[in-house]
């Protein structure tokens, strides 16, 4: 298999300088890729440019060779579906914050990240912030992405939904998902299948 | 009829100076440090009320096609004032103009294509410049909220943005709760009119010897029109910031992504 993204020398610019320069790396189609490094080395930035919630100021993000930002932006957002540090519940019942989906298919969708089906009713924000962060990544697989993208995954965690997270990120890209996620913790990075170093 | 049309003259305006020398004493007496102001406001507004009273004499003695010019400029005017409260939207003159000539022309073109009002400057011009005032506070609540709401809650707009809604699609609460910031001034307003206090136009025509219940059915018309110019104002000032806080690609835009790195 190839590469699905390209870093080809990219820069991106902050108030005060650049927050990435001269950034060049591959992350391919399969399996979980973790992008490490200090904070404030952009890597949440970085992770930004795949799903072009920014864009860089200087050289270009490739997805399966082509400029990502040749693709209709919608339909990019639909292929490669970022999911936040912060997990973010929209007002509702959990059902509502999952889109249209049947009633089984959000039960199954539950399951696939660890939560009851029972929780379908609840409000969105009345879930522990572990759940609130399973369900914006149900959330993210309802729309059927090839791509996720996760900033941080675990960082607004306890141990222990830690690491029941880590497990499902693991066996989503056992599944087939390119998985790329950003993390400054050098131990979750060992879970994953290749490492991308952001110096300072 | 014991009316005050052409009661006042030049002696009167003078003899009334007498109230603000009661409120300079007062600030005097009180330490509230007011007085200066207060003088210059009263040159102030003796020079512009002057000067626009000449202006509407000149416009109104058969040059009634220079309405047009007179309401424009009191739109640029009004879309600077906007435009600077407003001053963190980017582009915020030009959103404060459009939303403000759109909401002063579809609304007086309404009353004019009804036939309510008479295309006459007599009419126009002062009907124009109530839409205006009452708009610019519309369009600015409009503007300062819609902004200030995306860039505080950019994390939220953004996870809506990553599921692949539209920049449109994914501002919509923030959009309504800006947009009702803007209509309940006016709506609360309208509801109480003439219980609380007696609105501006009808007091003129009453002191003017007209038939309080003539006064009335103007107010009326007036009202809803207030109400209309800013539902137009707010919506279209909505819109462009909109347009003016996300790219063309949806993303938000610049200067409310980059808050932290």
């Amino acid at each position: 298999m190839g590469d699905r993204f390209e870093y080809v020398d990219v820069r991106v610019d902050g108030d005060d300088g650049p927050i990435v320069s001269g950034f060049s790396a591959r992350i391919p189609a399969e399996g979980l890729t973790a992008i490490v490094g200090p904070s404030g080395a952009g890597k949440t930035t970085l992770l930004r440019l795949l799903n072009r919630l920014d864009d860089p100021d200087g050289g270009a993000v490739l997805l399966d060779g082509v400029d990502v930002r040749s693709y209709d932006v919608l339909a990019l957002r639909r292929r490669v579906q970022f999911v936040g540090q912060v997990p973010v519940t929209f007002p509702g019942a959990v059902a509502d914050n999952l889109g249209d989906l049947s009633g089984d298919e959000a039960a199954a969708l539950l399951g696939r990240v660890g939560l009851s089906p029972a929780l379908l009713t609840r409000e969105a924000d009345r879930l522990s912030v572990g759940e609130a962060q399973r369900m914006c990544l149900a959330r993210a697989l309802a729309i059927r992405p090839g791509v996720l993208a996760l900033d941080e995954p675990t960082a607004a965690l306890d141990a222990a939904s830690k690491d029941e997270v880590e497990r499902l990120v693991r066996s989503l890209a056992d599944d087939g998902l390119t998985v790329v996620m950003v993390t400054h913790d050098q131990r979750q990075a060992r879970l994953a299948d290749r490492v991308v170093e952001v110096g300072r | 009829m014991n009316d005050l049309s052409g009661a006042v003259g030049y002696p009167d305006v003078a003899l009334a100076v007498a109230l603000v020398v009661a409120g300079a004493t007062i600030s005097r007496l009180r330490g509230l440090g007011l007085e200066g102001d207060m003088g210059v406001a009263v040159v102030r507004s003796f020079v512009q009320l002057l000067v626009i009273g000449y202006v509407l004499a000149f416009v109104f003695d058969g040059r009634g096609g220079l309405s047009g010019v007179l309401l424009a400029v009191m739109v640029v005017t009004a879309s600077l004032t906007v435009g600077r409260r407003a001053r963190r939207v980017p582009g915020a003159r030009l959103v404060a103009g459009v939303s403000l000539g759109v909401a002063t022309v579809a609304t007086l073109g309404v009353l004019t294509a009804l036939g309510i009002v008479p295309v006459d400057a007599r009419t126009i011009v002062p009907l124009g410049s109530m839409v205006l005032s009452n708009a610019m506070a519309s369009a600015a609540l409009v503007m300062t909220t819609l902004r200030d709401d995306l860039a505080a809650s950019r994390r939220e707009v953004e996870a809506r943005l990553s599921l692949a809604q539209t920049a449109h699609q994914a501002s919509l609460p923030w959009q309504r709760r800006a947009l009702r910031n803007g209509m309940l001034p006016i709506v609360d307003s309208t509801k109480v009119v003439g219980l609380v206090a007696l609105p501006g136009a009808m007091t003129g025509m009453i002191l003017a010897g007209a038939d309080p219940l003539e006064a009335v059915r103007l107010q009326m018309v007036v009202m809803y029109m207030l109400l209309g110019g800013n539902a137009f104002a707010a919506v279209v000032a909505g819109e462009l910031t909109i347009r003016r806080l996300f790219t063309a690609d949806h993303q938000l835009a610049r200067e409310l992504r980059r808050v932290t790195p």
